[in-house]
């Protein structure tokens, strides 16, 4: 059984449809990269699968959670689903270490010292064992970016979301959290992720969506969809713009 | 005798927010020209004058309004003026908002970025044509909004001259319920002629903030 | 002139302007501690709560911020009563303190609130926090900190406010130099006595505050970069 299951998903923000039937399936281990132009609905149906967007018809279900227009059962669903974000969002007033033990404690009400060890563990993963006691503001973009996906990894998720976590990063601070992401992968998490980085989804990804005027356009594996894209449009975005 | 809240007790309160408007209108005009004075001063290059700006406007700021109203109404006494309640009222009003008009107007002016400075004094302009023809100007602009606010704070605040018998908006509910012990109905319209004075003094202020922060950020 | 300054009339007199200023000093203590609280419980539920909440709250801000605070303690003083509830003139001046103060402080930590960015209640929901946790650990402390500086000059022109409390008799500071007035004619000499120590009480509670402030936001954490972005 997947661990993400989209069927049927319909998204409109005011009059804008963006999301115009979206079907996906990710299984256990798989590492999906979304890829396609700004607009295209991706990043759109990243947040729909962690509740932060609401859906007007279909359904989401992430292991055994499902989500519905109505939105209950979201907290369930979001112990489960951890999101990295483009801007990281850490707490400005909370300590590295203090960021990655809040939801621990609050939400699933682990001890102190589970909290803390679960910090301390997520952050010798993200490579930063070192920085537990820093405020957010005194790190770099990307190290502050490895602490979002510490923060994210201490909750367990079965599944992690990625949304376009490097847009933001100058080039030379972009390969720190790439490596990060492709050592999760290697470890067996199921991850779901938007980028720009061809070569990295290419290379890591088992699966490649490519989403085109709010819908998945077309879908394979990682090999297959860059080496012999089948539609026009795939081949136009390849091919223009990005290299 | 106990006397009924009528339509004339109600008219004689409404009619007494005239001197509440006229206090307001004076000291606002007095306590603006006081308070441009602090804000210069408060901007200068001489270090003295700043000291004794900033010194007025912590002071002024650190008093109760009813002592500065006190220390008018006695100290003009003690001069040797004999003059009506309402004179003194207006100069304690008036010094009032030198002291908080002279801060915002200060902060307004400092708004200003400083390379305007430069460029004004590029062009070989004096230092009071850069207030006349680049900072103040500008200064305004900014400034409007804050002593728009100010001026509920100064509506408000001129309840507090009931207490030396000047019959305006207060004072004039504190007799009407003298007469009538209906506190609720006389205290309650006399609220409610403050709220129609000052609510949408403080709709406009928010509206010109909003409109500021518009054009700073567009 | 012949007017010759006379304090010691005054000054004979101290102990009553110092059992006015207890008076002043518990008047400001209690109402900036209670108003502050009113001031974070109503801003939270306001941002919690449904459209009614927040029209009730906006309504009760919006009237105490465009009425004189010398109106609502008579309401509350000569008011109540006439419905039933008896209230000492101290008990009235209390409650007038931290309505007004409360609706001041709803308004500077709404501010403070909707400065905290959206992507930070995001990643607190992402993380299956519920919004009442959210507010709690993610933008609480923040906004505080963030109008701080605003808050505390709140707090010390309603500490200078106490003075008003005189109208319906009550014994603080101000009260205290009426009677000391009555008593010994020296009206310029107790009034500038008393003026000198509302301003050491403002210049005091001023540095209080910026101690609890530094204490509460200390400068070199997360907090003590917030503090004071916010501004009146």
């Amino acid at each position: 059984m997947p661990v993400v299951q989209v069927e049927g998903v319909h998204k409109r923000f005011g009059a804008v449809e963006v999301l115009k039937g979206i079907d996906l399936a990710v299984e256990g281990g798989e590492v999906v990269a979304i890829i396609g132009r700004s607009g295209s609905g991706k990043s759109t149906l990243l947040r729909c699968i962690n509740g932060l967007e609401q859906i007007q018809s279909g359904r989401i279900e992430v292991s055994g959670h499902s989500i519905d227009p109505s939105g209950k059962g979201l907290r369930e669903l979001r112990k489960d689903v951890g999101i990295v974000f483009q801007s990281y969002n850490l707490f400005p007033h909370l300590r590295v270490g203090e960021n990655i033990m809040l939801a621990p404690r609050i939400v699933l009400g682990v001890s102190k010292a589970e909290a803390r060890s679960r910090a301390e563990e997520t952050l010798a993963e993200v490579g930063l064992a070192e920085r537990f006691d820093a405020w957010p503001d005194n790190l770099s973009g990307g190290q502050q970016q490895r602490v979002a996906i510490a923060r994210s990894l201490a909750m367990r998720p079965k599944v992690m979301l990625f949304d376009e976590v490097t847009s933001a990063l100058d080039p030379e601070l972009t390969g720190e959290v790439l490596a990060t992401m492709e050592r999760l992968a290697r470890h067996g998490m199921t991850m779901l992720l938007v980028t720009h980085e061809m070569g990295f989804a290419r290379r890591v990804a088992t699966t490649t969506v490519f989403m085109h005027q709010g819908k998945v356009w077309e879908m394979g594996p990682s090999e297959r969809i860059f080496g012999a894209p089948e539609t026009p449009e795939l081949r136009q975005f390849l091919g223009g713009g990005l290299k | 005798m106990i006397r009924q809240f009528t339509q004339s007790e109600f008219l004689f309160i409404l009619a007494s927010a005239r001197w509440t408007l006229l206090l307001t209108v004076m000291s606002m005009l007095l306590g603006g020209l006081l308070g441009f004075l602090v804000a210069l001063a408060r901007t200068s290059r001489l270090a003295p004058l700043r000291a004794l700006a900033a010194g007025w406007i912590g002071v002024i700021q650190g008093v109760p309004v009813l002592m500065l109203l006190f220390l008018s109404y006695y100290g003009l006494a003690l001069a040797g003026f004999d003059l009506p309640p309402l004179i003194a009222a207006t100069v304690s009003m008036a010094l009032y908002a030198s002291g908080f008009l002279g801060e915002i107007w200060r902060g307004s002016i400092q708004a200003v970025p400083w390379q305007q400075w430069e460029a004004s004094s590029a062009l070989a302009f004096s230092r009071p044509q850069q207030y006349r023809y680049v900072i103040l100007p500008q200064a305004m602009r900014i400034a409007i909004p804050p002593t728009v606010g100010f001026l509920v704070q100064l509506v408000k605040n001129t309840s507090i001259v009931s207490i030396i018998g000047v019959v305006e908006l207060a004072r004039a509910g504190n007799l009407v319920n003298n007469a009538t012990f209906q506190p609720f109905k006389v205290f309650g319209t006399v609220a409610a002629i403050y709220f129609v004075i000052c609510w949408p003094i403080s709709l406009l202020a928010r509206r010109l903030e909003g409109r500021l922060h518009a054009r700073r950020a567009g | 002139m012949g007017f010759q300054f006379q304090f010691q009339p005054v000054f004979a007199r101290m102990d009553a302007l110092l059992d006015g200023l207890w008076l002043t000093l518990q008047l400001a203590g209690i109402g900036i501690l209670c108003g502050a609280l009113l001031g974070i419980l109503l801003a939270m539920l306001r941002g919690l709560g449904g459209r009614a909440t927040r029209i009730l709250v906006d309504a009760y801000v919006e009237l105490v911020r465009n009425t004189p605070f010398l109106v609502q303690l008579l309401i509350i003083f000569f008011g109540m009563p006439s419905i039933g509830i008896r209230l000492s003139a101290e008990q009235a001046a209390l409650s007038a303190i931290i309505l007004n103060l409360g609706a001041y402080a709803t308004e500077i930590v709404r501010a403070g609130i909707e400065s905290v960015h959206r992507s930070q209640i995001e990643a607190g929901l992402s993380l299956a926090m519920t919004r009442w946790q959210v507010f709690r650990h993610v933008v609480l402390a923040p906004a505080l900190a963030r109008v701080w500086p605003a808050l505390s000059s709140q707090f010390v022109l309603m500490m200078l406010s106490t003075s008003v409390c005189s109208f319906i008799s009550v014994q603080e500071l101000s009260a205290q130099a009426a009677n000391v007035e009555s008593e010994t004619f020296r009206s310029f000499e107790v009034y500038i006595t008393v003026t000198l120590i509302y301003l050491a009480l403002a210049i005091l509670l001023r540095l209080l505050l910026a101690g609890l402030g530094a204490v509460l936001f200390p400068a070199g954490s997360g907090l003590g970069r917030l503090r004071g972005q916010v501004g009146r």
